[in-house]
């Protein structure tokens, strides 16, 4: 039986005197189409950098597709947050690329033949293959983030992490993420796990849910979490959880 | 032509010619990754604090290079140290830089070693650098480009992308401080050609000109250098013919090669330059004769 995706064991982190959250206690298992939502400031960026490797928990175990976390994971894959890349940024979009491919490796060039034409068919795969040679900060928001994920795609990828990648994105844009989330999912049957305070674009495809609640990051059916009173004691206002006629989910 | 040849027999302009030439590569080449990374601030800086390590080390009769790229890299590794916390520092650096300019204009004032110097050292004096300083300004440049060669990639994914880059194993941090001694280092050997104060005219001017007309990495960082070369070769012919200084000439060329192409190329996210990115144009050339159909824009876009 293969290890889960991520696994937290009673774990906790403090900053100086601050806890940001303890007691995290979840699995996320191979293959789920996980959402981990919180109230802003809740520390879901900090869980995220934990799985990443880039922070160490004060308390607790930590498991990664079964080994300890650590940074350079080539089967993980991140989509940051908006914004990171400038709007003046002087790079093209399969330079960006490319960078998932050798960007750790010391040196300089730009890769060979063969790296070229895994760049290409990373930019099929999303989409943006016409869009190879613009300027990455002349690309739209969803753009940018179909392109993250062509870098992520670049290697066997197992774990795809998406932070607030609905931030500022249109309904339409939001669909095409979260189509382009699925079809990974599907075919390469990595698992995915989207950081957002929005629930509605994925409402619909997710199988899981991680969420922090009091301080405490923990996990939940879909069924136990996606009601309308659990959701307002998550968002601290009163929302509701609605079934539309055809079964599909929404809240308001 | 025969008169400037001719002129080579003298040492002085052999030695210019030189030491202009290697500062212009380096400085051309971090430059493209000054832009990139927004550092232009963080050049200045490391420049005013160059004078008071040239200023303390002429006052202490020690080599003026030496003190230099003591008190640059330095502030650099402090700079560096900041490393994320950088961004929004710039009262911080500020408050420090005004501090250690006022220390060099106090070595300034404490020797007469100096008289004449500090001009030099603020203006830079291309045409009285020694054969000792071509000798050290070689092997500082060859160290500086042969250790940007090394780090080259993993500098631009840091520069470009540093949440991903560092998931991805790049240690963003250290090549972040590389990259600063470097920066340190250049501007050490720049002050000689071009001064404390015009600096920015061979490490920003040269590399924000060829980010307007190419997104190409290397393409980009090649046009950075021959723009930094041909503003210290133009700004020394130009010096030779007309009796004013070096460095006036060189910040005057690198200037007019900007604006011509600020006024020539559209910037990289205009419209008219999205759709015809793929050559790069000649400075010369308006863009708009040259435009394919212009493509629909996505709906994404």
């Amino acid at each position: 039986m293969t290890a889960p995706a991520v696994r937290f064991a009673d774990v906790a982190v403090t900053f100086g005197r601050r806890t940001i959250w303890r007691e995290a206690t979840f699995t996320i298992p191979r293959g789920a189409f996980c959402a981990l939502i919180g109230p802003s400031g809740s520390g879901k960026t900090t869980l995220l950098r934990i799985i990443l490797g880039e922070l160490r928990p004060s308390v607790g175990r930590v498991e990664v597709l079964g080994a300890p976390p650590r940074r350079g994971n080539r089967a993980i894959g991140l989509v940051p947050q908006r914004g990171v890349l400038l709007d003046d940024l002087a790079i093209r979009a399969r330079d960006l690329v490319m960078l998932g491919l050798n960007g750790h490796r010391w040196g300089f060039g730009g890769g060979n033949a063969d790296d070229r034409r895994r760049v290409e068919r990373a930019l099929d795969a999303v989409g943006l293959l016409d869009y190879a040679d613009e300027p990455v900060g002349t690309l739209s928001g969803g753009q940018q983030q179909r392109l993250f994920i062509a870098q992520a795609l670049l290697d066997r990828l197992e774990l795809l992490l998406l932070d607030e990648p609905f931030a500022n994105l249109d309904v339409k844009n939001e669909h095409e993420i979260v189509a382009l989330c699925r079809s990974v999912h599907r075919e390469q049957g990595a698992t995915i796990v989207v950081v957002t305070h929005d629930l509605n674009p994925v409402l619909n495809v997710i199988d899981h849910v991680v969420y922090v609640l009091d301080g405490r990051p923990r996990e939940g059916s879909i069924d136990e979490v996606l009601t309308t009173e659990t959701l307002s004691r998550l968002y601290g206002t009163p929302v509701q959880a609605l079934r539309a006629a055809d079964g599909s989910m929404f809240i308001r | 032509m025969d008169h400037l040849v001719g002129l080579f027999q003298y040492d002085f302009l052999r030695h210019a010619v030189l030491a202009g030439t290697i500062v212009a590569i380096t400085a051309g080449a971090l430059g493209y990754f000054v832009v990139l990374r927004q550092l232009s601030f963080a050049a200045h800086a490391l420049a005013h604090i160059g004078f008071s390590g040239a200023t303390g080390a002429v006052w202490l009769g020690l080599n003026l290079v030496a003190g230099m790229v003591a008190f640059t890299v330095a502030a650099a590794i402090g700079i560096g140290a900041l490393g994320d916390r950088l961004r929004g520092r710039d009262v911080a650096i500020g408050t420090v830089l005004a501090f250690v300019t006022g220390l060099g204009y106090l070595f300034v004032s404490q020797t007469t070693r100096l008289a004449g110097r500090a001009t030099s050292i603020l203006f830079g004096d291309l045409l009285a650098i020694s054969a000792e300083s071509v000798v050290v300004t070689a092997v500082l440049g060859a160290l500086s480009v042969l250790v940007l060669g090394a780090i080259y990639r993993p500098l631009l994914f840091a520069s470009v992308d540093p949440a991903v880059a560092a998931t991805r194993g790049v240690p963003v941090r250290l090549v972040g401080i590389g990259f600063l001694i470097l920066l340190a280092i250049t501007v050490s050997t720049s002050v000689q050609v071009v001064g404390v104060l015009l600096i920015f005219a061979l490490l920003v001017t040269p590399a924000a000109t060829a980010q307007r007309l190419t997104a190409h990495p290397g393409r980009s960082l090649a046009l950075s250098v021959v723009f930094a070369v041909v503003s210290v070769w133009a700004g020394l012919v130009l010096a030779v013919l007309i009796p004013w200084p070096p460095s006036f000439f060189i910040t005057a060329v690198s200037f007019a090669i900007y604006l011509l192409v600020v006024w020539r190329v559209p910037s990289l996210g205009s419209p008219i330059a999205r759709s015809s990115r793929r050559t790069v144009k000649p400075p010369s050339r308006p863009a708009r004769d040259s435009l394919p159909a212009e493509r629909p824009t996505s709906p994404l876009g």
